[in-house]
């Protein structure tokens, strides 16, 4: 017999049996107790994050300013309820497909305006020291995911490179290779993103601590289907902003073209800041709904991270730099 | 068409309209709807709606083409199946998507031309649900009752702008849809025209004989 807690509990896709789950004040004490000891350890996703994929686990100190007091979403959801376009345009492409995406051996080229121009290896980037943070992730679409991320500053990147007085701006290029991404080949109709995915940052936005260059989730590699091998990360902006299987970062001296922006810039524009006030020409942002919950939520303004970058905006107005 | 084939193609309408239903319920039960169940169920439910509500309108032109008349005994179940979803679609985006904000909603209604498009085709399916038995049908007499379900191309045409309009760039299905209401049209104005030029013809044979000939 269903009684109304479960059908509400099948309502929100919560899949995972209450037992399963470290309850939240045991993880809170687990966190802290690491935090004092102050030792890099594993993360605690061990038991859940093994038995979905035999994905390398990796190493990273927890930021103790970068947590959230929220329930992280299943891993299996954030696995399994993808946009990303290149393995195709269903949520389910991604995780079915994945499999094409060779991630070895991988470099990503950082150039542009820079005095040290550098082609890295991935195994040179899996050595920044990593950390693993608690990010929101607000879809464009109106849905939303909590992620422990594992990744690195992007600025620490970009100073290895030292970005010269010319540059203002940080392109992201993705993979272009249609044999591993089968999105990439042109449908029937001819029309879909204009490949390789192309997205962009002003530099101060780049050079914000929050941005994260992403090589892991749930303390493992990246699965292919979250951008592996690695990617970036922009908490306060929709998800198409953080560009995924990144194989370059260029600085620049002119706004980069961004991928959604030229398929429709009416609806994607540059700046793209999560933003319940500034509706989407199509539907509204006001609300979200929160992978796992029955009930939408209201949109935080910049995803709730406004403290950290609302005065990278001073003075804008954000109706007209949407 | 005999008896018991009509009852099997009857049958076999009831059934196939009714399994995507039946195929959400068995995802409730198993607990398989998936990260977002609330799109996934909503999504579900319009998409058949859609369909039916084409496989409707292609059963005119199917006399039209090939001279049957089954298909016409099947255009109200079609139809009625086809509001049935539209009416579950609507009532899980009240109930489940916003949770009965009605301000919000109502709001989405006025400022989203898919929302607003969406909602005129529930609308003018009402008058059509309501007048599809045969009572009504005498009541009205045959050629009002014709006139007021051509709405049924207006609405097939809300549809698949309602479709249109919500999907992303690069999702190419809608166009799909729109080729096929586009190919239903098409044979409605052929029809019509090669009709308006038999009767225009002394002598001619009725439309439904020439249209036999010819296939």
């Amino acid at each position: 017999m269903l009684v109304k807690r479960d059908i509400e509990r099948r309502l929100r896709g919560e899949d995972i049996l209450p037992q399963e789950i470290t309850d939240h004040g045991a993880y809170l004490n687990r966190r802290a107790f690491m935090a004092g000891a102050a030792v890099l350890a594993l993360a605690p996703w061990g038991r859940e994050a093994s038995a979905q994929g035999k994905l390398q686990p990796l190493q990273a100190t927890k930021s103790p300013a970068y947590q959230l007091q929220e329930s992280l979403t299943p891993y299996k959801h954030v696995t399994s309820y993808n946009n990303f376009y290149e393995f195709g345009t269903n949520k389910e492409d991604p995780e079915r497909l994945q499999a094409a995406l060779k991630t070895r051996p991988w470099t990503v080229q950082v150039d542009g305006l820079c005095a040290k121009p550098k082609t890295f290896g991935i195994e040179e980037l899996l050595k920044f020291p990593l950390e693993e943070r608690v990010y929101r992730l607000r879809c464009v679409e109106a849905w939303s995911m909590v992620i422990p991320w594992i990744g690195f500053p992007l600025k620490d990147l970009l100073k290895r490179v030292e970005p010269t007085a010319q540059a203002k701006y940080v392109e992201f290029t993705t993979l272009l290779n249609a044999e591993m991404f089968p999105g990439q080949k042109r449908g029937l109709f001819g029309f879909s993103l204009d490949w390789p995915y192309t997205e962009g940052l002003r530099l101060d936005e780049a050079m914000h601590p929050l941005t994260l260059v992403t090589v892991g989730l749930y303390g493992q590699v990246l699965p292919n289907q979250n951008g592996a091998p690695i990617r970036v990360v922009v908490p306060w902006k929709y998800g198409f902003k953080s560009a995924k299987s990144l194989v370059r970062i260029r600085l620049t001296s002119e706004e980069p073209k961004t991928a959604w922006n030229k398929a429709a810039a009416n609806e994607y524009g540059f700046y793209s800041n999560v933003n319940p006030e500034v509706s989407h020409p199509r539907w509204s942002q006001a609300t979200e709904r929160r992978i796992g919950e029955l009930r939408r939520r209201d949109t935080l303004m910049f995803n709730g991270y406004a403290d950290q970058v609302a005065s990278l905006y001073a003075g804008m107005d954000l109706k007209r730099f949407y | 068409m005999s008896y018991p084939a009509r009852v099997a193609l009857k049958a076999a309408i009831w059934v196939g309209s009714l399994w995507p239903l039946g195929v959400l319920l068995r995802d409730f039960m198993t607990d398989d709807l998936g990260a977002n169940p609330i799109e996934y169920i909503t999504r579900t439910l319009g998409m058949t709606a859609l369909v039916l509500l084409l496989t409707s309108l292609g059963m005119t032109p199917l006399r039209a083409l090939f001279g049957w008349s089954w298909p016409i005994q099947l255009r109200r179940l079609l139809g009625l199946l086809a509001f049935f979803y539209v009416c579950l679609h609507f009532s899980v985006w009240i109930g489940l998507d916003h949770f009965f904000a009605w301000r919000r909603m109502w709001g989405d209604v006025l400022k989203r031309p898919f929302i607003t498009v969406g909602m005129s085709a529930l609308l003018l399916l009402i008058p059509l649900a309501a007048t599809s038995t045969q009572g009504m049908i005498k009541r009205l007499g045959g050629a009002r009752w014709r006139l007021l379900h051509k709405l049924a191309y207006v609405i097939g045409g809300l549809g698949v702008l309602h479709f249109l309009w919500l999907a992303k760039k690069g999702r190419t299905t809608p166009y799909y849809y729109a080729i096929v209401l586009a190919l239903l049209l098409g044979a409605r104005v052929w029809d019509w025209v090669r009709k308006r030029r038999s009767a225009l013809r002394p002598g001619a044979l009725p439309g439904r004989e020439s249209a036999r000939a010819r296939s």
